[in-house]
């Protein structure tokens, strides 16, 4: 199922302030879409206004080509998985997932038997097979996540929308849950949105990255685009560890404000702008006067050194067979892969 | 979703405020106006009858006793069951709230059994000239029985909370059982006492049925606030029964009023 | 009592708590509910059965229990209500309505009496309304009922509020967005975690109802066989020096209220280990 959203707008109750500011998204039928960014962003407002859980809104929501307003909810076809799953401890698990069947007119519900053949296939779809007469309160966190997603899929929905649903569970099983729910989206032929704070586990699941901020969209790209030409240095920093380094482009070249950073040729008008980019893409050349000391750990294969560059220290991480090369006394760095951010939006980046 | 819908949303609060107005204002509201039926004035001089002075007087006495008598015992008990683990507890627990279930003519009639002529020890006490039941004494004793669990239960949830660090910290460094008490568990679990304290005082200033059965109604003697009331009620002074119902009233609406203040407070404060 | 520690408690106090405890619960409860006990059995088994052959006492613990119950039933939709307005709904004056519930609790029992009796008299602001459409009230058994629930009403809020409080919104929504109608939320996902805390409330409600006596005597009527409740049976029977009758039935009244409690507290138990849940499913 598909989802377009054009010019979105929600207040807070009570409150001028804008939960939702003029939000346009479209969401292709089978794809996975994760939205990302900081609490507060209103990620979790956009996802209960697309399954017509709040209040009223400006705006439209077009679930397929239609509104959802006024059409009963066993016909939208949305499975919505809570952040704290929501399940009902007083049914056992079968119930649990059975539910949406259960609450079926008499005319459309189908019978007992096909009920439980539909409830011992979903639990076999979750790998609980087993658990059927469990309580919820019995379960582990990775178990009941499953089974809230089981119930949300019992109804057989176009559309899944999941709410932080990883959020309380530990590492592993998360990391579990997540590739066993990717491939379930493929299996099932799913449109899936999926909310998150957790930039990692978005990029690995999902197709498509919509960054929200302050209650507007960022940016809305493929995974590897987000990382590569990030739309505004809040993107850069959202993504993970970033470095700044103001100065200004003169004559098609960048030219640092730190003593120690080498300038580098770019493709941009003249004026002043910000380099920004991770600590592993700087590079340590053997030439001015940095002084670099190594501290802390590893980092992978990498190693942290604080370079102190006149004025300021930055901390970037390297490859042990640079630091042999270019030694620590004595250094400069090398910031060429950097992306140039002009008034806050993107002015060049490495790919273009 | 937040809440139900606006039209559910009308229906629900205007029937709980029928309920609440049918139910809980309106007979507040009856006392004060039938109080005030023959003027303010009336009102005030049926309280300043000899026999209705005397009567406050009583209550008063009676409940500034129970109230640190059951303070006391309540934080004493609440320590023990909140700061301590041991066999029987449960049960300990159990037999601190069992007044709350006991008919407040039970709870007079018991100290009959034991105080009463025809109770145990009534012989003993008339050849002593000693007089605890249809007196002040047997009238306590009913109060006591009555207000006993209220200051105990308000503490014990909260401070089976506090858990027992601050204490052990306290005692690590030197202090002595009274001083940690008093200094550092009272301290935290200070609005808990305070609205512990208000339900004891509310209660035992209104306690009826217990007082009544061991009280003998003797106007300007024996007649507590309440009995008063009935006195007054059945002798058909009905403006100076409901002015006396009135100042009761009013104890009890600043009571709630303020118990939930302290609730709130203490709600807020542990959230 | 037999207090046997588990471990060695560092924590100073030990001895001086349970003493005074030990005294107090001691000399206020447990020596005057010993004498309830034993009293009756004291001047032998004859008396008490002609104490235990008494018609008026058997009409007296009726009329105490039906209207108890009843008036602990009728509470149940509306302390429902109440609590739910409390929690969910957003009412205006939410910590007025909040407070005045815990009213009748702190209403002393006289004045709650003579009040209801006034109200629900046959010239009272209620009781004139009913009488015009012929019903009667006060000095009926109506009126004991009309009184308990007075009486019960805070304790059913005070028991569902919690568990409402602690019941996630997105239990409803989640229902809603499976395609169940308001009805069949209510039934299937809101009213079985409810359940326990309501019976709870109920029970605490009637044990507390069948030992009312203040704000049910002066609207009852008090008539032997129809009106008269038990703890009023109770003063009678002492005013006639008859203490074996009289803790007859005060044995019969704390035993009933006892049962209540302990049903309430085995259920406490239950939904803890979340047993309840699983008998209503």
């Amino acid at each position: 199922m598909s989802v377009q959203i054009q010019s979105l707008t929600r207040h807070a109750p009570n409150a001028s302030r804008k939960m939702l500011d003029d939000v346009s998204l479209t969401i292709e039928d089978g794809a996975f879409v994760a939205l990302v960014g900081p609490s507060g962003a209103g990620k979790t407002t956009l996802l209960r206004t697309i399954a017509g859980l709040d209040g009223p809104y400006e705006g439209t929501v077009l679930v397929d080509g239609r509104t959802l307003a006024g059409r009963p909810m066993r016909e939208r076809r949305i499975g919505f998985v809570f952040q704290n799953y929501a399940l009902f401890r007083h049914m056992t698990v079968a119930r649990n997932i059975a539910f949406g069947l259960d609450v079926l007119p008499r005319r459309e519900r189908p019978d007992r038997r096909a009920i439980a053949g539909r409830v011992a296939e979903l639990l076999e779809l979750i790998q609980l097979p087993m658990l059927g007469d469990a309580y919820p309160d019995q379960l582990s966190g990775g178990q009941r996540q499953r089974v809230a997603l089981a119930r949300a899929l019992a109804t057989k929905p176009g559309l899944l929308l999941l709410d932080e649903p990883f959020g309380a569970l530990d590492p592993i099983v998360r990391r579990q849950i997540r590739r066993w729910l990717r491939g379930l989206h493929d299996q099932l032929g799913l449109t899936t949105v999926l909310v998150t704070h957790d930039h990692d586990e978005a990029l690995e699941v999902a197709d498509r990255l919509v960054v929200m901020q302050n209650g507007r969209i960022v940016q809305d790209a493929p995974a590897e685009m987000l990382d590569t030409a990030p739309a505004t240095p809040f993107v850069m920093e959202f993504l993970g560890e970033a470095l700044a380094f103001q100065g200004r482009v003169v004559q098609g070249s960048f030219l640092p404000d730190d003593a120690n950073v080498l300038r580098f040729p770019v493709a941009a008008t003249d004026g002043p702008a910000t380099a920004y980019l991770r600590p592993h893409e700087i590079r340590l050349v053997a030439e001015g006067s940095g002084q670099a000391t190594v501290f802390g750990g590893w980092l992978g294969a990498m190693r942290r050194l604080e370079v102190a560059l006149g004025k300021r220290t930055v901390e970037i991480l390297v490859l042990p067979e640079q630091i042999h090369h270019a030694g620590i006394e004595g250094v400069s760095l090398d910031i060429t892969r950097a992306r140039l951010f002009r008034d806050g939006a993107l002015l060049v980046w490495k790919g273009g | 979703m937040g809440g139900p819908s606006r039209g559910g949303n009308a229906v629900l609060v205007a029937g709980t405020y029928l309920t609440v107005l049918a139910v809980l204002v309106l007979p507040v509201l009856l006392v004060m106006v039938e109080a005030l039926r023959a003027g303010l004035g009336a009102a005030w001089r049926s309280l300043l009858d000899p026999d209705a002075l005397s009567a406050i007087r009583l209550t008063l006495e009676v409940t500034l006793v129970a109230v640190i008598v059951n303070a006391f015992g309540g934080v004493m008990a609440a320590w023990l069951v909140t700061k301590y683990r041991f066999r029987g507890r449960a049960a300990l627990v159990a037999l601190i709230e069992l007044p709350i279930s006991v008919s407040p003519v039970i709870a007079g009639l018991v100290w009959l059994l034991l105080f009463g002529r025809q109770g145990w020890w009534g012989d003993w006490l008339d050849r002593h000239h000693i007089q605890i039941a249809f007196a002040t004494p047997g009238i306590l004793l009913a109060t006591l029985f009555v207000t006993f669990p209220y200051v105990a239960r308000t503490l014990m949830p909260l401070m089976e909370q506090q858990g027992r660090e601050a204490e052990e910290a306290a005692f690590l460094l030197g202090a002595g059982f009274w001083r940690t008490l008093w200094r550092v568990t009272l301290p935290d679990a200070r609005w808990a006492l305070l609205s512990g304290i208000l339900l004891t005082t509310a209660r035992a200033i209104g306690e009826f049925g217990a007082v009544s059965v061991v009280s003998g109604h003797i106007p300007g003697l024996t007649e507590t606030m309440p009995l008063h009331i009935e006195t007054l009620y059945n002798g058909y002074q009905t403006v100076a029964a409901f002015a006396m119902a009135a100042l009761l009233a009013l104890i009890a609406m600043a009571t709630v009023l303020l118990r939930s203040f302290l609730e709130h407070d203490f709600r807020k404060a542990s959230s | 009592m037999v207090f046997c520690l588990r471990r060695r408690d560092g924590l100073p106090g030990l001895s001086i708590s349970i003493a005074f405890t030990l005294v107090w619960i001691g000399l206020i409860v447990v020596l005057p509910l010993t004498a309830l006990v034993l009293r009756p059995w004291q001047d032998g088994g004859a008396v008490m059965l002609r104490v235990l052959h008494d018609g008026r006492m058997y009409a007296a613990l009726r009329v105490s229990f039906s209207c108890a119950a009843l008036a602990a039933l009728i509470d149940v939709p509306l302390g429902l209500l109440l609590a739910w307005a409390l929690v969910r709904a957003r009412l205006p004056g939410r910590r007025a309505v909040d407070a005045l519930i815990d009213l009748p609790f702190a209403l002393p029992t006289a004045v709650t009496g003579i009040t209801l009796a006034t109200l629900y008299g046959p010239t009272g602001w209620i009781g004139a309304l009913l009488a015009r459409a012929g019903i009667r009230v006060a000095y009926t058994p109506a009126g004991i009922v009309v009184a308990l629930m007075f009486v019960g009403l805070p304790f059913i809020v005070r028991a569902v509020e919690p568990v409402l409080r602690g019941l996630p919104p997105e239990l409803e929504e989640a229902g809603l967005l499976l395609g169940a109608s308001p009805w069949q939320n209510f039934r299937r996902v809101i009213l079985p975690p409810l359940l326990p805390p309501l019976v709870a409330g109920f029970s605490l409600a009637f044990a507390r109802c069948i030992g009312e006596y203040g704000s049910v005597i002066f609207i009852a009527g008090n008539q032997p066989f129809h009106s008269e409740i038990a703890p009023l049976l109770i003063v009678v029977r002492l005013q006639e020096y008859d203490y074996e009758g009289a803790t007859a039935i005060a044995l019969i009244l704390l035993l009933s209220a006892l049962m209540c409690m302990t049903g309430v507290a085995a259920l406490r138990r239950r939904v803890s280990r979340g047993l309840v849940a699983r008998g209503a499913a």
